[in-house]
């Protein structure tokens, strides 16, 4: 297979043609987008590549359409994604809980920008870290990863298509303007070196009867996909095994939600993911996800110099949350900091998990610009004088 | 045409552990169903090819009940669903099966945007005036006068002509009729069909229940007597002037055309894009 960009080797590309790459590389063979700052790239790049490598690349009339196509692409088998930001991310919540509801893999790349509303179009923020976890309505769970640099904005797109495979799921991808926009040296594997998954098909007509059941005891069915002779019936509706509407039912109900949350939630070890740094013997503990985490490791190498016991978590997965993990750091803390651009998002969930065991304060910056190293360190110094 | 007994159609098509159907007595929506089965059977065409899609609404129920693979999506969006459907896998053939209110209010812009693009599919529109599976609310379709539970002083909107409509943004094959054509109706679903590129089948579709009720239009006979009133084939309309025309609606085959579809033209960019690459000659 012949790829229009470099694989193997190293090259020097923006957060949004990454993500367009290792989709490619991933397999995502269908893409449906509406035009956003500042992910328009990731629309502009796969138009460029995708009718090369035999895949599909279409504008579509606004981002409820974009979801709606890309999940009635997956039900053909085909891995496919759709970028937006902000106001597009919000269109996009009904559709969003129909491919939850019926298990349909696919990855929503969410390149915030400020808001609400249409608010700082060009510039970075992370306000949209609740939404992406708790947007669409009702009962529910699904994935949302957190990239801090251009190579992770490639890897996590890989792993995105990955876990949206696995575990019959949408996957978002919560990155933002920053990384989006910013050029850095990313390697792209070459294909051999990937590991890739894909949906576990039925393997014959019994299986199939059962496209929303629990046929092989790990909570994620196999996806009989259109064309195949299957005759599947799927529907938004409160559904039964076999895929038929069972809308007054509770039982039926609570079977079908119980399961599509817990083969997330379940499988927290698996798709939870986190870096640390200097955190062992770690009094202060600086919390922070996506391109915050690079000035909070700075601030922590600044701390350390200063004789300050600081050490960082960073999060590459914000929902399914281990709220465990927290806790454990939380016993050997005496303080943990959340730093985010927002009013405070990510904040409620370290201090949920914290369980009281240490303090949770919030550093919070809005109005599109990064938090500086120096102010992370500045604003930790004089909580400590 | 050699009509088949309605029960070889049903017991052939339809999914017996989902009968009965929601659908109330004297809707239309099943014998439009049936017509559309009808025409399948009659081109020979198989279940395993054919995918159904909808919305949300009474109508869009439909494909629950058939023995085929099936998207039941949300409201007003099927088209965007087919999109992605017919572009991902180009062997699948397409039936989109919609309310008016589906295709055209909430899901307007997808609508005429698919057409726009001629997308290869077909739709089935059921036109019952109303907002049936939400109680009887006029529709973009409501005409001017008539009550709905939403303007229980009778609709006070200009409605939709949804035929015209797809005509004008490009469809390739455009049909109205009411249910009580029948013999018409199954012929224009086989034609639409046979297509490619986007084809479009309105039904003027009775709900007793939700419409009807509210507008002296519960019993078949005043429907029949109703739809015969407002209702005029397109060879007669051609000679009537707009103010005979007023508050009347057209029946008939309004397009019959080849314009390239959606497949056909991404096919010849995808060539388009390798050739300007050098990757082709
Ligand atoms: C986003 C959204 N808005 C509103 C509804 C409620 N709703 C369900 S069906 C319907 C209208 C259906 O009318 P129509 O499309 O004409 O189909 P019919 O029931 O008459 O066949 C509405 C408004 C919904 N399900 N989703
Ligand atoms: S409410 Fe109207 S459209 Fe819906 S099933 Fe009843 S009669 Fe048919």
């Amino acid at each position: 297979m012949k790829y229009p960009f470099p694989v193997g080797q190293v090259d020097f590309i923006q957060g949004d043609e990454a993500i367009a790459r290792a989709a490619i590389l991933a397999g995502c063979r269908f893409y449906a987008g509406y035009p956003i700052t500042p992910a328009s790239e990731i629309f502009e790049a796969m138009s460029l590549y995708m009718p090369l490598v035999d895949g599909v690349s279409i504008q579509m009339e606004d981002e409820i359409a974009s979801l709606a196509a890309v999940i009635g692409a997956s039900w053909t088998g085909a891995k496919a994604m759709t970028a937006t930001s902000g106001p597009g991310f919000s269109l996009m919540m009904e559709n969003l809980g129909y491919a939850i509801m019926t298990e349909t893999p696919l990855v929503l790349v969410n390149v915030q920008r400020s808001g609400p509303s249409t608010g700082q179009p060009t510039l970075a923020a992370q306000g949209d870290a609740m939404q992406a976890i708790w947007g669409t309505h009702g009962d529910h769970s699904l994935i949302v990863l957190t990239p801090a640099t251009v190579q992770e904005a490639f890897d996590m797109t890989i792993r995105a298509f990955n876990l949206a495979e696995k575990y019959r799921t949408p996957v978002i991808l919560l990155t933002d303007a920053e990384v989006g926009h910013m050029r850095e040296r990313v390697y792209a594997p070459h294909p051999d070196e990937l590991e890739l998954v894909y949906r576990k098909l039925p393997v014959n007509d019994e299986e199939a009867k059962y496209p929303f059941g629990d046929v092989h005891g790990d909570l994620v069915p196999p996806m009989p996909i259109f064309g195949k002779g299957y005759r599947t019936y799927v529907t938004g509706l409160t559904h039964d095994e076999r895929g038929r509407p069972r809308t007054v039912d509770a039982e039926v109900h609570e079977r079908l939600i119980k399961r599509i949350v817990a083969k997330i939630e379940n499988n927290k070890k698996d798709i939870f993911d986190y870096e640390t740094y200097e955190l062992d013997d770690a009094e202060i503990v600086l919390v922070s996800f996506g391109i915050v985490a690079r000035s909070a490791m700075r601030a922590v190498k600044e701390l350390r110099k200063e004789g300050i016991k600081a050490g960082l978590l960073k999060l590459n997965v914000v929902w399914p949350f281990d709220f465990e993990l927290i806790e454990k750091i939380a016993e050997n803390a005496e303080r943990m900091y959340v730093a985010e651009m927002n009013l405070g998002q990510v904040y409620h969930l370290i201090k949920e998990g914290a369980n009281g065991k240490a303090e949770v304060d919030l550093i919070s910056k809005i109005g599109g610009e990064v938090h500086t190293p120096g102010e992370i360190v500045e604003r930790i110094k004089n909580d400590l004088r | 045409m050699y009509l088949k007994p309605s029960y070889e159609i049903r017991d052939k098509y339809l999914r017996k552990d989902m009968l009965p159907t929601i659908f109330c007595p004297g809707c239309g929506i099943g014998a439009v169903l049936q017509y559309t089965l009808r025409a399948i059977d009659d081109l020979g065409l198989t279940q395993d090819e054919i995918v159904w899609v909808s919305g949300i609404g009474c109508s869009s129920r439909v494909p629950g009940y058939v023995n085929f693979d099936g998207l039941h999506t949300t409201h007003g969006r099927a088209l965007a669903f087919a999109t992605g459907i017919k572009m991902a896998n180009p062997n699948l053939k397409i039936i989109a099966f919609m309310g008016d209110g589906d295709a055209a209010a909430i899901g307007g812009n997808h609508l005429i945007h698919a057409i726009r693009r001629n997308l290869d599919v077909t739709v089935i529109l059921i036109n019952n005036f109303t907002y049936g599976m939400t109680g009887g609310q006029v529709a973009p379709t409501t005409p001017k006068g008539l009550k709905g539970t939403t303007a229980p002083y009778g609709s006070f909107e200009n409605p939709f002509d949804i035929a015209e409509l797809a005509v004008a943004a490009g469809a390739n094959y455009v049909a109205r009729w009411s249910v009580f054509n029948y013999l018409q109706g199954i012929n224009s679903i086989k034609k639409a069909l046979q297509k490619r590129g986007f084809s479009l089948v309105e039904f003027l579709s009775p709900c007793p229940i939700s419409f009807g009720r509210r507008n002296r239009l519960k019993t078949s006979p005043e429907i029949i007597r109703w739809y015969q009133k407002i209702t005029v084939p397109i060879s007669k309309a051609k000679n009537m002037s707009p103010e005979e025309l007023e508050g009347k609606i057209v029946i008939g085959e309004f397009v019959d055309r080849d314009r390239p579809s959606l497949v056909e033209e991404y096919e010849a960019y995808k060539k388009r894009a390798k050739k300007m690459m050098g990757w082709e000659e």
